[in-house]
């Protein structure tokens, strides 16, 4: 067993003379001096430095022969190990004499003076040169005020050592776990802080205290403003913002008239138009884009995005293209086209399919998952009937199974819903007890409908997509996080409700068995992923391998979850635009997205060496920012990798 | 040059057992990055985290895994137990129920882990004592009884965090120490309470090399 000595060696500038410490467990075991070019080490300080004096009363431990220790020689970032040979044989407090074998080059005998000094201070043994004599001096002086705290009496107590995650893991510096290609700062040299004010005074400059800049500043303040240029600066801002003030009243007739048409076509939404356009005309502080802010200081009643980027939701966005660059012309084109296959009398599937498998408009997100899950029949005339009869047999349920939620056999599976409830996202969704309540009772009814499996942790997220998406159909945000679900009306929230079980009831269908007991469809699906990726990134999947990471530490979650713990929500419900367009999409297709998802981090993969830091890294991976584009590369990577080995059934069995 | 990462004489796997809720998550957040987190998500098969501490003189890294506690994921978690010494089985103070089962979770863990496996039993959530449904003395004489290290936590005011860990890592420290000493051979004098003559001399040639400073 090797122990670790930290000793660490100063430069002193100009004198080429190093001196070094080492420690033993926090506890100071011995300093020296050190000929930057003869390598020898010496307790004689050389001439114009002052002498490092032993404590006699201090407590220090044993070093041992035969034994390795490191030796760091700071500046220079050298370990270097060596071993004790021989020691003097009496026992003093004082200059002894150790002999010390590097593995490579020996250093020479020397006297070595062991004392409890605190000159040996982290921040002096990062190598801070000092730059003269002089303030080195002055460091030694102030620095040996701290000695208690920088060695704290305990052996074997917590220390700041390499590596260690203390001082605790600041997000602020390190953003997601692993920024990709960039590594933590080693603990060394986050041991920055400054002890004394002195200290800080010296190091640190006040943000006000600019100094010969002040000068600088009082002049631009002392300049007297153009009044000229002012007036005409306002009175532009005024006039644009009237602008707008009258393009956002013809947007509001034509959103009414754009309304009457769309409730007509499609009858399977139910809301009030009147409803709807009043939120519009009122103006939305939350809803709008960062530009609101500059208008809506000039006039707190009205709030207009100075850029027309409300939410998708609306039917605002397609009305006027020319003054709303929201919707790209494409985006428009598109929404246009599923309107068109939504408003015939019979859907055709097919075509839906083909037409969301690249994405699907907000505005039609609702109804077209409805259509494409299997829930809502092609034929319009068919639909409301199934609608009403689907959403009365829901409640049937509940009426049939919730109350015997406590009973005892009931119990368990409803505790664990209701302690999964809380600790579920999007957060400021679950905190409301209106969705709590919704959630507890989908999740409730489908586990007793489905003993086979029961519930399982995990299954509750899959409810999340379907009810944000089913709730964004009645309101005007983009996001769904900053609404109040209990101003909807009743009504409206049980139908909400029931076509959320029922479509995840049709999601979970397909992919049941990964949540049977021993759950052996994920753990087909890990080891299918493993096979594919073997194949296509042979690199990644050696590279994994020989750091003894296995598929099921990372990927559990991924199939487990559907991706949906490793992306944004709005992420995972693009993801399930195309999952849904494709055939066994949640199953099938998911292996090819989690393969390509995988490779996808090659880089930073293969720059991991350590086990420890890979694994943490796949269970982290940093995926915050990513939005609609990073899916879409994703989504045609899948394809691209499911379309070369659909034919090649070798490459898994089935 | 050396080596980015740090330099480390022991890596230990412990694993956290227990029911689900109890507070194994933040457990291990508190301890690896002093965080707790209100809002933690459910646990989803395994997670995994890392913190190194001084040991005596070793540096010791603890590979600290965090399992679900729902009963569904317990045939993939069993391969989770392979190669731990340490398990840390925690149950919730504020819920019996979460205690009632701790025999059931020790014997999962006897089933796949290793037999000399350190085990402690944590008592989770000391911060919200007035609702206390398992006396302390309780627990303490079931861990006794069964050969367990106990302590009482709190992840959300850090209360026993460090030492509950600490303790665990220390005693997996000795037990290896002695699992050394018995079968190697080796040159490596432990600077633990013997003193170093007499363990040197047992093993090298007799030579007073190693002295008190």
């Amino acid at each position: 067993m090797g122990l670790s000595w930290f000793v660490s060696l100063e430069t002193l500038g100009q004198l080429g003379w190093w001196r070094w410490c080492c420690r033993l467990a926090g506890t100071l075991a011995g300093c020296g001096w050190k000929d930057g070019i003869t390598t020898s080490i010496s307790s004689q300080a050389p001439v114009g430095l002052p002498a490092l004096t032993p404590q006699h009363n201090a407590v220090l431990p044993r070093l041992c022969c035969h034994t390795d220790y490191t030796l760091e020689i700071s500046g220079v970032s050298s370990w270097k190990k060596a071993k004790i040979l021989s020691f003097p044989t009496e026992s003093i407090v004082g200059p002894n004499n150790v002999e010390f074998q590097e593995t490579r080059s020996v250093l020479k005998r020397g006297p070595v003076a062991f004392a409890n000094f605190p000159v040996f201070y982290p921040r002096l043994r990062l190598g801070k040169r000092p730059s003269s004599s002089e303030s080195l001096k002055s460091q030694l002086h102030i620095v040996s005020d701290f000695r208690k705290e920088q060695f704290p009496p305990l052996d074997g107590c917590i220390q700041h050592v390499y590596g260690a995650q203390h001082p605790p893991f600041d997000p602020l510096l390190h953003g997601t776990l692993i920024k990709p290609g960039s590594k933590p700062p080693t603990t060394p040299v986050k041991l920055k802080k400054v002890s004394t004010f002195q200290e800080f005074e010296s190091n640190t400059s006040d943000a006000w205290d600019l100094g010969d800049d002040d000068d600088e500043l009082l002049a631009i303040a002392a300049e007297n403003l153009n009044t000229e240029v002012v007036m005409e600066t306002a009175h532009k801002v005024i006039q644009n913002h009237s602008k707008l003030q009258e393009q956002h009243k013809f947007q509001e007739e034509h959103l009414q008239e754009e309304k009457q048409v769309e409730s007509a076509e499609l009858t399977s939404i139910t809301y009030v138009d009147n409803r709807l356009v009043k939120s519009v005309s009122e103006g939305h502080t939350s809803s709008s884009s960062d530009n609101a802010s500059e208008s809506s200081s000039m006039q707190r009643s009205q709030s207009l995005p100075q850029t027309c980027t409300p939410p998708l939701v609306s039917g605002m966005a397609d009305c006027n293209a020319s003054v709303t660059p929201a919707l790209t012309e494409r985006e428009a084109s598109r929404l246009d086209k599923f309107k068109q296959l939504l408003a015939g009398p019979n859907t055709d599937l097919e075509e839906l399919r083909k037409l969301s498998w690249s994405g699907i408009p907000k505005r039609v997100r609702p109804i077209a998952w409805k259509l494409l899950s299997g829930y809502l029949p092609a034929n319009v005339d068919r639909r409301e009937s199934t609608l009403k009869r689907k959403r009365k047999e829901y409640f049937a349920f509940v009426e049939q199974y919730y109350d015997s939620r406590n009973d005892e056999n009931h119990q368990d599976t409803y505790r664990q819903i209701h302690i999964d409830i809380p600790r579920m996202s999007p957060e400021v969704l679950r905190l409301q007890p209106k969705v709590t309540e919704i959630f507890e009772r989908i999740l409730f009814i489908w586990a007793i409908r489905h003993p086979a499996s029961g519930y399982v942790q995990g299954i509750n997220d899959l409810v999340t997509p379907f009810f944000v998406v089913f709730v964004c159909e009645y309101i005007e945000e983009e996001e769904v996080e900053n609404f109040d679900v209990s101003s909807l009306p009743e009504e409206v929230l049980q139908n909400i409700e029931a076509d959320s079980y029922w479509c995840m009831s049709k999601l979970l269908d397909g992919i049941q068995d990964n949540y049977t007991f021993a759950q052996p469809g994920i753990q087909k699906k890990v080891k299918m992923l493993e096979e594919l990726v073997s194949r296509i990134d042979e690199q990644v999947h050696r590279h994994l391998d020989q750091h003894e990471v296995k598929y099921l530490q990372f990927a559990f979650r991924w199939m487990n979850n559907l991706l949906m713990r490793e992306v944004p929500l709005h992420c995972t419900i693009r993801l399930w635009d195309t999952y849904q367009s494709e055939p066994e999409g949640f199953s099938h297709f998911h292996l090819y997205v989690c393969a390509a998802f995988l490779v996808r981090w090659r880089k930073e993969i293969l720059e991991e060496k350590d086990f420890q830091e890979l694994l943490i890294f796949l269970q982290n991976l940093p995926t915050v920012h990513w939005g609609d584009e990073e899916i879409s590369v994703l989504l045609a990577e899948a394809y691209r990798l499911k379309f070369a080995f659909a034919d090649a059934p070798n490459h898994y069995k089935k | 040059m050396g080596s980015a990462e740090e330099d480390y004489n022991f890596v230990f796997k412990v694993v956290l057992i227990g029911e689900s809720g109890v507070g194994k998550t933040n457990l291990l957040s508190r301890f690896t990055r002093n965080e707790f987190n209100h809002d933690s998500r459910t646990t989803i098969g395994v997670e995994f985290s890392t913190r190194t501490i001084m040991v005596g003189d070793a540096v010791v890294k603890a590979q600290i895994w965090d399992t679900a506690g729902l009963e569904r994921y317990r045939a993939i978690t069993s391969a989770y137990y392979r190669g731990a010494v340490g398990a840390l089985v925690v149950f919730d103070i504020t819920k019996h129920q979460t205690y009632d089962v701790v025999e059931r979770w020790l014997k999962e863990l006897y089933d796949h882990a290793e037999a000399n496996i350190v085990v402690m039993l944590v008592g989770n959530k000391t911060d919200l004592a007035q609702a206390r449904e398992v006396p302390m003395e309780e627990a303490k004489m079931f861990a006794d009884n069964n050969g367990l290290l106990f302590v009482e936590t709190s992840a959300l005011d850090s209360t026993n965090v460090e030492q509950a860990f600490e303790t665990i890592l220390k005693e997996i420290f000795h037990k290896v120490q002695q699992q050394k000493q018995r079968n190697s051979q080796s040159n490596a004098v432990s600077l633990a309470n013997e003193s170093p003559e007499s363990a040197a001399a047992a093993r090298m040639e007799k030579r007073q090399c190693c002295v008190p400073l």
